[in-house]
């Protein structure tokens, strides 16, 4: 194949001037294989299939295009919880600001801390999730992220932890280029809420590992930051065991480019992962949910919504996957992906797929795009709301689908206020 | 059958579609050969062997030009790979390239002169090659009013023509059904400007081959305004061992007019595995119509994967003028692997395009297929209806690209696949693509079995239906619908196929 060849020497060449950070022998291990992945595999080009869609060069190139800073001029997400904060300006841990890494329940630590030692149960997940994440579809960037992140936090929950652990990311240096990597191990009969919030850096790719042991729940939030001109490649990876929870949502409003991709393996019966997402794109924005699912144990179900507002030349994209193996019967499995596009200008490319081996099981998947719905429009406007406010409710009666899957009720109003805010001021 | 005799069915799926799937993926009917005198081109695929076929086919200089040309792109071209396909590599320079019934050498100059071998070969095959009213095969056939149905034929054995009938009454209605071969000899003008014009020459690996060494296939032209009086119908029939089938379909329908075409194919039972890589082109403009139906039966291996048919197959349909509409329907039973994906290219304003496909999946055998719907023209309409059944250990993909583009504005697509699984040791996949890039026209993709009109729900459960039953009944609805989309000449076949439902099924 003169194509992959191609691609492991451009590859190489881009790797050349870079070093993986010093580390203690584990983490030096880990770092060493996935480097190897990623040499063998070759950084993504825009011929791969799986980046059909989306154009990977301003995220595999040397220099991360620059990208001013937004003043939102709003206080950030989450402000007025109780919760443990950590916060990360422009991928560097900011001890000032974060609170005491500690709580009831979990452990937390700093990656570039647990990095340097050469022994640490963190060995059991870093890169290991995202080396399994690799097959049948390779994720370059992911593997990138294990060789070259510089920090991050590592969770260890033993118990059922109240506050949630919330990362902050900052965004200050025009250029800058941020590789961060954290891992969270839930142990049997844990539970812990995290959330992330903020544009984090010019470039910014992020890897998430959570293993959720049996019985034990996560739950995830995260509004992706608003700079105009950031983008980003996130992997969230997740192991779920017998009967255990794994719910994400993710919020994303702004920026040039935004690639989330979900690798979630279902490996104990009656698991239960539901991943969520809701965009809402305005102008030279592109905004890719990429996401993978496979089950490989009995009567477990997995969730699939991702919703997309799109106007003024956004750019929507979904690939989702439902992988049963054989075997793994009484499956359900559920995706939608939808969008709504608000002009002509907008697009929504979407790869909804399915693959089944086993024939008990109930998998379905649904698709849509289109305007606003105009009966509708016209309902309102009888009534005497105008038209930007009525098509701003069914904007949020849109998205609400997406937004319905955070269980919580006070994560969700937050959400929702937020986005019932950001539609009033656009409509000034 | 033992695969699927064994099996247990998980509950839920009807045992008439059980039976239905045994019955059509049982025992090949159409296994046996004809001993015929055959006329072989050396083994193997080279410039000389390309310069054979236009030679063999009394082809004019710039036929045998173009198929050089393609030739030479076909060696740059590599073999697709994406998919969901496992089979052995294919030695494309162990076929047989071109293979021809000695008595063919001849050409006959009415059925009356062809060989009777021949006549028999496919009058078993329930397609007399007499200008019949009717298929024989068909219940009631023999019943039928004289001015009944007329289907004419061009029967396909390897690699050439055999005869066409009905030739001359087509002629009084100024349609023009002959093989593609006859065309090139006598329509070059027509041939010249429509051939490759829908499936470019270099357009995939498959139909670059095809474009370089297709020997013959079937030819119609209808002209501006005329209905085609009767069914026309084209049937492959592969012989010959180790011998590659590449035909080779030009239809074009102009404007105003209208024309229904059946195919239908077969080969025998053997152990090693066989090539056939055709390409379908139809022209339609405006306000004309193509209804172009499938029943793709070529032997499929038997229950241990050891031989059959590798079918790769590109078949496009270019809605050139406005309101042109095709529909393409496929019923897709045999062939050990299938790779085909009949496409419409909905470019003139108001076009119309519709897919539907039943594909059984039995043994080994895989089948990755779909459509494409390619909207281009303003007000354009496609709808995609595909169901996929899977038993034994094979492997049945749905794979369909929907396309809205920017200037096709205030179009509709309505889509919906449904598979079905017989046995825990089969798959099934969907792969769609779909890609929206203006606000007017809406894309909806579903693939569930609750998913139904909730209009009809709600009028079924208002008459005291429970949810399930009102569910089942529009279902089933929807499944008579397809099948009836097929013309009459294949109710014997799709009979068998109206007995599957869809319950029971996966995404």
């Amino acid at each position: 194949m003169a194509a992959l060849a191609k691609k492991q020497e451009a590859t190489a060449a881009r790797l050349d001037g870079l070093t993986v950070p010093a580390s203690g022998q584990w983490a030096s291990e880990a770092r060493a294989a996935a480097l190897g992945r990623l040499r063998e595999m070759g950084l993504p080009d825009r011929r791969d299939e799986y980046w059909k869609y989306t154009r990977p060069d301003t995220l595999t190139q040397a220099d991360a295009p620059a990208a001013a800073v937004f003043d939102t001029g709003e206080p950030p997400l989450f402000d007025s919880f109780d919760r443990i904060k950590v916060v990360f300006v422009d991928g560097v841990f900011d001890a000032e600001q974060s609170d005491e890494l500690a709580g009831e329940g979990l452990t937390i630590e700093r990656l570039a801390d647990v990095a340097e030692k050469d022994i640490h149960w963190a060995k059991e997940l870093y890169g290991v999730l995202e080396a399994k994440g690799q097959t049948p579809v390779e994720r370059p960037l992911a593997a990138f992220n294990t060789a070259f992140a510089t920090d991050g936090v590592v969770i260890h929950v033993t118990g059922k932890v109240a506050k949630p652990v919330s990362l902050i990311y900052q965004h200050k240096a025009e250029s800058s280029d941020a590789v961060l990597h954290h891992v969270i191990k839930l142990d049997a009969g844990a539970e812990v809420t995290v959330l992330e919030n903020g544009p984090a850096a010019a470039r910014f790719n992020k890897s998430m590992e959570v293993n959720v042991a049996d019985n034990a729940a996560f739950h995830h939030v995260r509004a992706q930051g608003r700079d105009h001109e950031r983008r980003a490649v996130t992997h969230l990876f997740g192991r779920l065991g017998t009967e255990s929870v794994f719910k994400s949502f993710t919020l994303t409003v702004n920026g040039r480019l935004t690639r989330n991709e979900a690798v979630l393996e279902l490996t104990g019966d009656d698991a239960v992962a539901h991943v969520a997402g809701a965009c809402l794109g305005d102008g030279d924005f592109h905004h890719d949910d990429t996401v993978f699912v496979t089950h490989d144990a009995v009567n477990c179900e997995s969730r699939q919504v991702f919703k997309k507002v799109l106007r003024n030349g956004a750019t929507g994209v979904f690939q989702g996957k439902i992988l049963v193996q054989p075997g793994a019967q009484k499956t359900d499995g559920y995706q939608i992906s939808q969008s709504l596009l608000l002009d002509e200008d907008s697009q929504f490319l979407a790869k909804p797929e399915l693959e089944i081996y086993a024939d008990d099981v109930a998998c379905s998947h649904g698709s849509t795009s289109g305007a606003i719905d105009e009966d509708a429009l016209f309902y309102l406007r009888a009534r005497g709301v105008p038209k930007d406010i009525a098509t701003d409710l069914l904007v949020m009666s849109f998205v609400a689908e997406a937004v319905e899957e955070v269980e919580s009720e006070e994560l969700r109003d937050e959400i929702i206020g937020r986005l019932e805010s950001w539609l009033e001021r656009r409509r000034g | 059958m033992a695969a699927i005799d064994q099996t247990q069915v998980k509950e839920g799926v009807d045992q008439e579609t059980v039976d239905a799937v045994r019955e059509v993926g049982g025992k090949y009917k159409y296994g046996w050969e004809t001993e015929i005198e055959m006329e072989y081109a050396p083994k193997g695929l080279t410039e000389d062997i390309v310069r054979l076929i236009s030679e063999k086919n009394e082809e004019p200089e710039w036929m045998t030009d173009w198929r050089l040309e393609a030739y030479k792109r076909w060696l740059t071209k590599e073999e697709p790979d994406w998919a969901m396909l496992d089979y052995p590599e294919v030695d494309f320079q162990d076929q047989y390239y071109y293979a021809r019934p000695k008595s063919m050498e001849e050409k006959p100059k009415s059925l009356d002169e062809v060989d009777p071998k021949l006549l028999a070969t496919y009058e078993k095959l329930g397609i007399p090659l007499k200008e019949q009213m009717i298929l024989a095969g068909v219940e009631g056939a023999e019943n039928a009013p004289a001015e009944g149905r007329k289907v004419a034929v061009d029967a396909v054995f390897d690699s050439v023509s055999v005869g066409t009938t009905f030739q001359k009454e087509l002629k009084e209605a100024g349609v023009i059904f002959c093989s593609i071969s006859e065309a090139i000899r006598e329509h070059p003008e027509l041939v010249k400007k429509y051939l490759g014009s829908v499936v470019p020459v270099s357009d995939n690996f498959y139909a670059t081959l095809n474009s370089a060494v297709f020997s013959d296939g079937s030819f119609v032209y209808v002209p501006p305004g005329v209905r085609c009086p009767m069914e026309l119908s084209t049937y492959f029939r592969i012989n010959a061992e180790n011998t590659g089938q590449f035909e080779r379909t030009l239809i074009i329908a102009d404007k105003g007019s209208y024309v229904s075409y059946l195919e239908g194919c077969t080969a025998p039972q053997r152990d090693t595995s066989q090539l056939h890589a055709a390409v379908v082109e139809i022209v339609i403009e405006e306000d004309a119509e193509v209804k172009y139906s499938t029943v793709q039966n070529w032997y499929p291996g038997d229950e241990n994967g050891k031989g059959g048919i590798y079918n790769f197959v590109t078949k496009r349909a270019d809605c050139r003028g406005d309101r042109a509409k095709v529909m393409w329907t496929q019923v897709e039973t045999g062939s050990a692997v299938t790779w085909k994906y009949p496409s419409c290219i909905l470019r003139g304003d108001d076009a119309q395009g519709e897919f539907y496909s039943i594909a059984i999946t039995n043994n080994h055998q895989q089948a990755d297929t779909g459509t494409k719907m390619i909207h281009l023209g303003k007000n354009t309409k496609s709808r995609i209806v595909s169901k996929g059944i899977s038993a034994g250990v094979a492997q049945n993909t749905y794979r369909g690209q929907v396309s809205m583009h920017p200037k096709a504005k205030n179009s509709r697509n309505y889509t919906q696949c449904d598979s079905l699984l017989i046995g825990d040791k089969c798959g099934a996949h969907t792969v769609p693509y779909i890609e929206v890039k203006n606000n007017s026209s809406r894309v909806e993709h579903e693939a569930t079995t609750s998913k139904v009109d909730d209009e009809q729900m709600f009028y079924c459960r208002q008459r005291g239906m429970d949810e399930e039953e009102a569910v089942a009944l529009i279902v089933n609805g929807f499944a008579k619908e397809v099948l009836q989309a097929l013309p009459m000449e294949f109710a014997m076949e799709a009979q068998q196929l109206v007995a599957i439902s869809l319950e029971g099924s996966v995404g």
